[in-house]
């Protein structure tokens, strides 16, 4: 990395064009999986894969991440990590909740197109 | 802020060097370290809203709307999937571009330019806004979508759809106060002698609205 002193993030305008393109078709890519239906594991591999590349580029070349110390990297991009822990406990809560309102609230379908209806839950 | 951290140690011994003792921890202005910490704090309160959003998905026992037909749009006699997000998230990214020429150019001490791209950023944000406000109406008047619920299916749609899209639109318009007041403070050469850092500040809070929207335009309209 170029030397620099803190706080001054001065770098060459091609990187901030290369990332500004790279998002462009990165979002394009995401939208092109929705537009041509894609579904199941390939969709989500997919869609996964896009959110993650354009969210760090613009964390990491965007927001300067990649060029601060590690004292600052650590302190913001630790703390989150716990939020995978809360993502996966919801995540497994999911089916109890579902359940718990299958018994108790019996929500019928009420407005369904008829191909939905005859799945009769 | 003229601490040289060239002669400090990097990696893992630079961290604990660092925090250690009763000293300076973050080698930047303590405004950005602000700015990081404020950010900080609004990845968990999205979050928090997109993992409720998550779990109400799963558990609902109603089929949830199709989002890549809720947010069609008839052009030309053709439905087209998702095409006002699809052009929401690429107004979204220009303007995230833009920024990045403004802090660039404020570090080279090209006011005028600096405040001129900080202008655009802040003219496509408002028409982002605008473009929600379509959607919005468009939901709210012609689908009849509510908080409490709506006819297409799964109630929880409409409450995760406000209160998420309604959170960010906020967000991008409070963005775009900010940076029409710095872009004129920067024209009016307010900055000349403390230099540009807040424009890189202002920066720092554009691209998180860019990547709090990257999860929204992946979690809830394209899932």
């Amino acid at each position: 990395m170029a030397e620099h002193t803190a706080g001054q993030q001065q770098h060459p305008i091609k990187i901030y064009l290369i990332i500004w393109g790279m998002l462009f078709v990165l979002s394009a890519f995401s939208y092109a999986v929705d537009y041509f239906g894609l579904e199941g594991m390939l969709r989500w591999t997919l869609i996964l894969t896009f959110m993650f590349l354009k969210a760090g580029f613009i964390v990491a070349i965007f927001m300067h991440m990649a060029w601060e110390r590690l004292a600052l990297i650590g302190a913001i991009l630790l703390p989150p990590a716990v939020l995978l822990v809360l993502i996966g406990l919801m995540a497994v809560e999911g089916d109890y909740t579902t359940s718990t309102r299958a018994a108790y609230f019996d929500e019928k379908p009420k407005l369904l197109e008829p191909a939905h209806s005859q799945e009769n839950r | 802020m003229s601490e040289n951290t060239a002669a400090l140690p990097e990696g893992l011994p630079g961290v604990v060097g660092d925090w250690a003792s009763d000293k300076q921890t973050f080698f930047v202005s303590w405004g950005k370290a602000m700015m990081w910490i404020f950010l900080l704090s609004d990845t968990f309160i999205f979050t928090c809203f997109l993992t409720g959003y998550m779990h109400v998905r799963y558990s609902t026992t109603v089929p949830w709307p199709n989002p890549s037909e809720v947010f069609a749009l008839t052009i030309a006699g053709h439905s087209i999937p998702l095409i006002l997000i699809a052009i929401m998230t690429f107004i979204l990214i220009t303007s995230s571009g833009t920024m990045a020429m403004a802090v660039n150019n404020g570090y080279r001490r090209n006011r005028g330019k600096a405040a001129l791209f900080m202008l655009i950023t802040a003219l496509l944000g408002a028409s982002f806004v605008g473009m929600q406000a379509f959607e919005w109406s468009k939901l709210i008047l012609e689908e009849g979508i509510r908080p409490w619920g709506n006819p297409l299916g799964a109630a929880q749609f409409g409450a995760s759809f406000f209160m998420i899209t309604g959170f960010h639109g906020f967000h991008v318009s409070v963005g775009v106060l900010y940076l029409a007041i710095v872009a004129f403070k920067v024209w009016r050469g307010h900055y000349e002698r403390r230099g540009y850092e807040i424009v890189e500040i202002a920066g720092l809070y554009w691209h998180f609205v860019d990547l709090v929207w990257v999860f929204i335009f992946a979690f809830f309209y394209l899932w």
